[in-house]
């Protein structure tokens, strides 16, 4: 166990490409790998959605069969949010957490090389399905029986890509709540941390408690399919509508798992682009972990239509609501440390703005899905499309490219190009809500989701979504193309990249050096965002 | 690193590591607690079973009249004909009565098949009770029979005042294991008849 110490002291990156990237227990090299991975899954699982939008730019069907299209939506699905959006904030997670609360690395380095190197293998497993016999899962990402059970046994590879994703999530979750709770830095009190470690804490329990939860869950699926049990076989005296309970139980904690990140990288970009302290600080910390506790009890949200008493559609419809309070409490924060802030508009920024702004528009529409009766008319319908790719791209997606941008000139030592960020920006906002606004007015016409085909009356809407669909994938090819451009060259970065930017990633050089606060930073009140919380 | 923080991070990570075991137990757990929670309340319609001498307990309300719906479904797998005999019945809670479905195998095989009840709204679940049912057991059908099934059922007078009318619906599930012991057992008892 002495092999950690040799490097101390030193700025030496192991040499040769395997040592460095395969064998490697940096934490800065591993949220690279993480990031890089998250992009090449972002574009491969963008391909299939450019595959589904093809075949929605027009009425009738045109390019794939409606297998085929089934397996995009499904396959879609799990590689965004088990592959890009996921990973993406753990590779945030990994490079900067230990570099916020000055800590040398990560607290379980070995463990968090398993965690990603894990995911190449779960990927490639899962996107084999799509060349075997029977294709890949077609049933949609949430994997409900009977009909998930009625495919080829391919199957068995989506479930065990799944239960790789599941220990690597794990991994990932107890590695940062070690690092959080037993690296701090001498002087850096939970109360003083920055958001964005805060939500990471509360999201890596929320992972803890969900994870293995929906493992458990295709587990059960794979029995019933390959060992005759009968959990979720009415046949047998199983129940179909217990596996959405108990997917949906993971279900709902997991879509905050991937919005708690997004929340913590805003609560630091926008205080240092209107040079003003985070407002509220404690009240972002209460209502980080009452959405967490609120999201174990709403799952039922997703299932107004099963055939519920009474009772328990008004339990899951009110509980739900509640849920806007907090959230509500965070916006309205937002909104406070921007009021008379000297604000610029630097890419970063724009990117958050964006995300409070859009963000709100999906928890608008998951209000109005949270009401029980009204949700009868719009549940599997576009209406729900529009919702969750409003909170998950506009949301989750926004604040992962707004933290790159923040946090590029830290990983790269270079700026990157101000005025083809903007262009990104302004790009993809048009783009993203020229591709999902309509899709709200499909979903209240009654355009059902997952179909391949529609009737004539959704073809004008179809076409303008699909439309904003190719210019939003392009818009992210740009993106590839700055990132890459700002790897390779640029303006060098100053340490503090951002003049209005606190915290002690900033109080390193940029590029920050392979080995950072090997001996604890003194911490002066200055150097940190919120220094007074602590008593 | 020092030994301090290496000693607590193992701790810690040990800790978690058992709270996410505990949590995929706690998954499975789901399943027996969910069913528990669903035959309490009877929200998922299953209906109950009673015993004849049960019956003489519940006291009967002659002027109440519960309008009962009957209705039948076979699951795609099952080549079987099924319906109600009757689509309806007017009855009094507190007294037993006795309805039938009629079902024909239309495959070329011997089939066992399997009914799963369903009461809506679910909340009457809990009161409508049956001393003998086709649903009980599994059901096995030559190719080409065709055959009445009865049951007998009784709606508990305590029934919620406000329910006047309930449908009870069947739907019938292939029973892919006993459908093939019914088929193996056939043909190895009728040689040359392959
Ligand atoms: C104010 C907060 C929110 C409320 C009230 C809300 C409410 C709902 C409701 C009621 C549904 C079910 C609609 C249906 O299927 O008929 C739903 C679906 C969904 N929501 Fe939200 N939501 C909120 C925030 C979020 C956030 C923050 C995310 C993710 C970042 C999210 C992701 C999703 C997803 C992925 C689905 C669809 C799941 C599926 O069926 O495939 N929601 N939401
Ligand atoms: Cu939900």
């Amino acid at each position: 166990m002495s092999s950690v110490a040799h490097a101390e002291g030193h700025d030496h990156k192991p040499e040769g490409f395997l040592n460095r990237w395969l064998f490697t227990t940096n934490h800065k090299d591993i949220g690279t790998l993480y990031l890089v991975f998250s992009l090449t899954m972002f574009i491969i699982g963008g391909a299939m959605a450019m595959v589904i939008r093809a075949e929605l730019f027009m009425p009738g069907m045109q390019l794939v069969d409606p297998a085929f299209f089934n397996q995009m939506t499904t396959m879609h699905a799990l590689i965004m949010v088990f592959g890009a959006v996921m990973p993406a904030f753990v590779g945030l997670a990994n490079w900067m957490i230990p570099m916020m609360i000055g800590a040398p690395d990560m607290a379980l380095p070995r463990m968090n090389n398993w965690s990603f190197w894990i995911l190449p293998f779960a990927f490639t497993m899962l996107l084999s399905t799509l060349f075997m016999d029977g294709g890949a899962p077609a049933a949609g990402w949430t994997l409900y029986p009977p009909l998930v059970l009625q495919g080829g046994n391919s199957f068995a590879f989506a479930i065990f890509a799944v239960h790789l994703l599941g220990i690597s999530s794990i991994m990932g979750a107890i590695n940062i709540i070690a690092t959080i709770l037993n690296l701090r830095a001498p002087g850096m009190n939970l109360l003083n941390m920055p958001l964005f470690v805060w939500t990471w804490l509360i999201t890596a329990f929320l992972l803890i408690a969900v994870m293995p939860v929906l493992a458990g869950g295709v587990t059960m699926l794979l029995t019933d399919k390959f060992f005759g049990t009968s959990f979720f076989n009415a046949a047998g005296g199983g129940d179909p509508v217990m596996y959405q309970h108990i997917f949906w139980f993971f279900g709902h904690p997991e879509v905050y798992i991937m919005i708690l990140p997004a929340f913590g990288v805003v609560s630091e970009i926008l205080p240092t682009f209107s040079r003003k302290p985070l407002f509220g600080y404690t009240s972002m910390v209460y209502a980080s972990a009452s959405i967490a506790f609120l999201s174990f009890i709403v799952w039922s949200h997703h299932m107004f239509t099963v055939g519920m008493p009474l009772g328990g559609e008004l339990f899951f419809m009110y509980a739900t609501m509640v849920i806007a309070v907090p959230t509500g409490v965070k916006i309205f924060n937002w909104v406070a440390t921007m009021w008379k802030g000297a604000m610029t508009f630097e890419t970063p920024m724009l990117f958050a703005i964006g995300f409070v702004i859009m963000f709100t528009i999906g928890g608008f529409s998951g209000l109005m899905l949270a009401i029980a009766p009204a949700d009868f008319q719009y549940h599997d319908t576009y209406f729900v499309v529009a919702h969750f790719h409003y909170v998950l791209v506009t949301g989750a997606v926004f604040a992962i490219m707004a933290g790159v941008y923040y946090w590029l000139p830290k990983w790269t030592g270079h700026m990157y190009d101000e005025r083809l960020g903007k262009i990104h920006f302004w790009w993809s906002t048009i783009a993203v809500n020229v591709l999902f606004f309509p899709q709200h007015f499909l979903g209240l016409a009654g355009m059902p989701r997952r179909i391949p085909d529609y009737s004539l009356q959704f073809a004008e809407f179809n076409m303008i979504s699909s439309i904003g669909g190719f210019a939003f994938g392009l818009a992210q090819i740009f993106f590839v193309y700055i990132v890459w451009k700002t790897v390779k060259g640029g303006q060098p970065a100053e340490a503090r990249a951002w003049e209005g930017a606190k915290g002690l990633e900033w109080t390193v050089p940029s590029p920050a050096p392979h080995h950072t606060f090997e001996t604890p930073p003194e911490i002066k009140p200055d150097m940190i965002a919120h220094p007074s919380n602590a008593h | 690193m020092d030994t301090d923080n290496r000693d607590a991070n193992r701790v810690l990570a040990r800790k978690l590591t058992w709270a996410a075991v505990l949590m995929f137990g706690f998954g499975f757990a789901l399943w027996p607690l969910y069913t528990v929670f669903c035959n309490i309340t009877g929200i998922n319609g299953k209906t109950g079973r009673v015993s004849e001498q049960e019956i003489q307990t519940m006291g009967l309300d002659p002027n109440r009249v519960v309008t009962v719906h009957f209705d039948g479904t076979v699951n795609s797998r099952l080549p079987w004909q099924f319906k109600p005999n009757q689509f309806s019945m007017e009855v009094h809670p507190g007294q037993l009565y006795e309805a039938s479905y009629h079902a024909r195998n239309r495959g070329q095989d011997v089939i066992v098949g399997n009914a799963v009840p369903s009461l809506a709204p679910s909340e009457a679940a809990l009161y409508f009770n049956k001393t003998e049912c086709f649903c009980f057991t599994a059901q096995k059908l030559e190719a080409g029979e065709e055959k009445d099934m009865p049951l007998r059922f009784i709606i508990d007078p305590s029934l919620p005042a406000e329910i006047h009318e309930v449908t009870l619906s069947y739907t019938f599930f292939k029973n892919d294991e006993q459908s093939q012991q019914a088929h193996q057992h056939q043909t190895a008892g009728q040689p040359g008849n392959g």
